[in-house]
């Protein structure tokens, strides 16, 4: 089950990666900053209005957030190279992180269960788990659904793609590349946000929780083939639920280092990951 | 020619004029920071190599600086006299490369000497890098980033999490570094003046070193590969040998500052390992001007130094992000350029020409 909850927030991550990776070809390092900066802002609203309004807070003041982060540093620079994005955006996940330090502190912070307590457990098919786990893995699968239909669906959703498929030819339609870039970091953060609220209450948060997500976060997009989102779920499975037995076999303070193993390994073996197609990927640069 | 050693004299005059600055002032324990920041800035020298020069960039590096730390101040304290009995022990000890001496509490202590644990600590980072070298530098741009990143990460978590490598606390207690003619490197006040010296000869050393390196075929090879790797390789440069053996040296600028600056401390601790001291190394690279290595080197003298006094306070971390993003933004190719004032005119000029334009 914990394999399943890690797992769920890992693929939200990845999704985040992905969005940016799709508009702008941009890994955006900051991305797992977005997931603690979400849970954080939950817990601290939580302290004057109800969980559901504290969430929705938390999901707009970082979504604000993702919005400034592009129009400040990243849409005015004109062909940028990779090295340079890489840094900037390290650079602000550093800046993030050292901001929430001095705003909250190192304490470890956590939502409450949303239904229930830490104790109670639903019993499904034999198997008893939290309710906490349901509200995870219900929500993502919301969340990962309104994505799609969002991209297929509407006109902006369609935008956003054409944007990505070819920009020039974008802009000669009409549509405004620079704000779908900008709405990309927006929508890449509310998903981070909300994937931080639904899983505080059992992985708990901390000032410095964004980096190893981000990390692994990047592992299960490379998995799952950079940019395809559906397959990053069941990536972000995989990874989670390995990561969870790697604890039977070597001690828990090595669980980091096996799931950062697993990305040097793909990306050293196979980068395009296992549900890409290599033909795709070497269109790439890698 | 003539430059590239008037360079090196005129660094070393500056070295010497700020021990004497601290002699007049009668501040001598700044040496102490300073002879720390020179160990940090061989490993920046290293990188600079790396990421200015072959164009390959590495947020992993504090890892190979943890591995020559950990590896020597592991061999150096950890008693064997336990042990004796085992064939290696007793071989080694026959060879005359264990010290015995007695411990705190009377007992019989017998630990590597620390010349071998230096030579072990830089052959572990060599076989390292090579072997991760190979596969990492074949990736490019974001993958190389996070390889490297990942790589660091990974160093960082085994320091952390293994009990015998003295898991959050690191390893205290490491003995001094014996050299020749009764020098010796360790953090003790009287051996400040001394200690100050040989750290900055040995950057010294590393950048005469260094410098060759890039006025010789290497650099010239390593200068077409980072402008057009292809055109490089059509010339029959072979780019993956280059890039491989710089990133392999720049390993061993790291794992020699981390045994030195380990032996100057005394012990070493996870923290050396962490992401933030990766970033920061390559945050001074950056604001140097990637491939600058003396801009390289002035900033690391003067942002450790501040930083190791403990300037920037509880923002230490903040300051070095605010430099990264700063000097990406605006100027990319660092601060301390040749042609810096030109640029600056020319920047005048063309936005005078923009406002005119319309």
């Amino acid at each position: 089950m914990a394999g399943i909850t890690y797992g769920t927030i890992y693929a939200i991550v990845a999704i985040g990666f992905n969005i940016i990776y799709n508009a702008t070809g941009i890994i955006n390092f900051a991305q797992g900053e977005f997931v603690m900066l979400g849970g954080m802002t939950a817990v601290t609203l939580n302290r004057f209005v109800p969980l559901p309004v504290a969430i929705l807070g938390a999901v707009a003041v970082t979504t604000v957030v993702g919005a400034i982060i592009e129009i400040v540093f990243i849409r005015w620079l004109r062909k940028p190279s990779v090295l340079r994005l890489v840094i900037i955006t390290i650079g602000i996940s550093i800046l993030i992180r050292e901001t929430a330090l001095h705003v909250w502190g190192e304490s470890i912070r956590a939502l409450p269960y949303f239904t229930g307590t830490s104790v109670t457990s639903l019993r499904l098919g034999g198997v008893y788990i939290s309710p906490q786990v349901l509200w995870v893995v219900g929500v993502s699968a919301v969340a990962v659904a309104a994505l799609s239909a969002f991209f297929n669906r509407t006109m902006l959703g369609r935008q956003m793609r054409a944007c990505s498929a070819n920009r020039d030819a974008a802009r000669l339609c009409g549509i405004s590349a620079g704000n779908m870039v900008t709405l990309s970091f927006m929508i890449s953060a509310a998903i981070g946000a909300i994937g931080g609220c639904v899983v505080c209450p059992i992985t708990y948060i901390q000032y410095d929780s964004g980096t190893p997500l981000a990390i692994k976060g990047f592992t299960v997009a490379i998995l799952g083939g950079l940019g395809n989102s559906a397959a990053a779920v069941g990536a972000g499975m995989i990874l989670g639920i390995l990561e969870s037995f790697s604890i039977w076999v070597l001690p828990a303070a090595y669980k980091e280092a096996i799931s950062i193993a697993i990305l040097l390994l793909i990306l050293f073996v196979r980068p395009s990951g296992i549900f890409g197609s290599t033909e795709a990927a070497r269109l790439k640069e890698f | 020619m003539a430059r590239r050693y008037s360079m090196v004299a005129a660094f070393a005059g500056l070295i010497v004029a700020i021990q004497v600055a601290t002699r007049l002032t009668d501040t001598p324990y700044h040496l102490t920071q300073l002879t720390m920041t020179a160990y940090y800035s061989l490993l920046i020298a290293g990188l600079c190599m790396l990421i200015g020069y072959a164009g390959q960039i590495s947020i992993g590096h504090a890892g190979f600086f943890a591995i020559g730390g950990y590896v020597s101040a592991f061999l150096t304290t950890r008693n064997l006299s336990a042990h004796k009995a085992l064939p290696l022990v007793s071989l080694l000890r026959k060879a005359g490369v264990l010290v015995a001496k007695p411990d705190l509490y009377g007992g019989d202590l017998l630990v590597v000497h620390p010349w071998l644990a230096c030579a072990a600590a830089i052959l572990l980072a060599v076989a390292i890098a090579y072997v991760i070298g190979g596969p990492v530098l074949k990736l490019r741009g974001h993958y190389l980033a996070m390889a490297t990143l990942g790589f660091g990460i990974i160093i960082y978590r085994v320091a952390l999490g293994t009990a015998f490598l003295g898991a959050a606390d690191g390893i205290s207690d490491v003995p001094g570094f014996p050299l020749p003619f009764g020098l010796v490197i360790s953090g003790n006040s009287s051996v400040r003046v001394s200690n100050y010296y040989l750290a900055w000869g040995l950057v010294i050393l590393g950048m005469v070193l260094l410098l060759n390196l890039i006025h010789s075929r290497v650099g010239r090879a390593l200068a077409a590969v980072h402008g057009a790797e292809d055109a490089a390789g059509a010339m029959g440069i072979p780019a993956a040998r280059f890039k491989l053996n710089t990133f392999v040296l720049s390993a061993v600028f790291a794992s020699v500052a981390g045994v030195f600056l380990t032996h100057y401390n005394g012990g070493i601790g996870p923290s050396e390992a962490s992401v933030m001291k990766s970033v920061r190394y390559v945050a001074i690279v950056a604001i140097g001007g990637m491939a600058n290595l003396w801009g390289a080197l002035l900033m690391s003298l003067v942002l450790n130094y501040l930083s190791l006094r403990g300037y920037f306070g509880t923002f230490d971390d903040t300051v070095f992000g605010v430099i990264l993003i700063l000097i990406m933004l605006f100027a990319p190719d660092g601060l301390l350029r040749r042609h810096l004032l030109s640029d600056l005119k020319r920047l005048v000029s063309r936005s005078d020409a923009e406002e005119e334009a319309p």
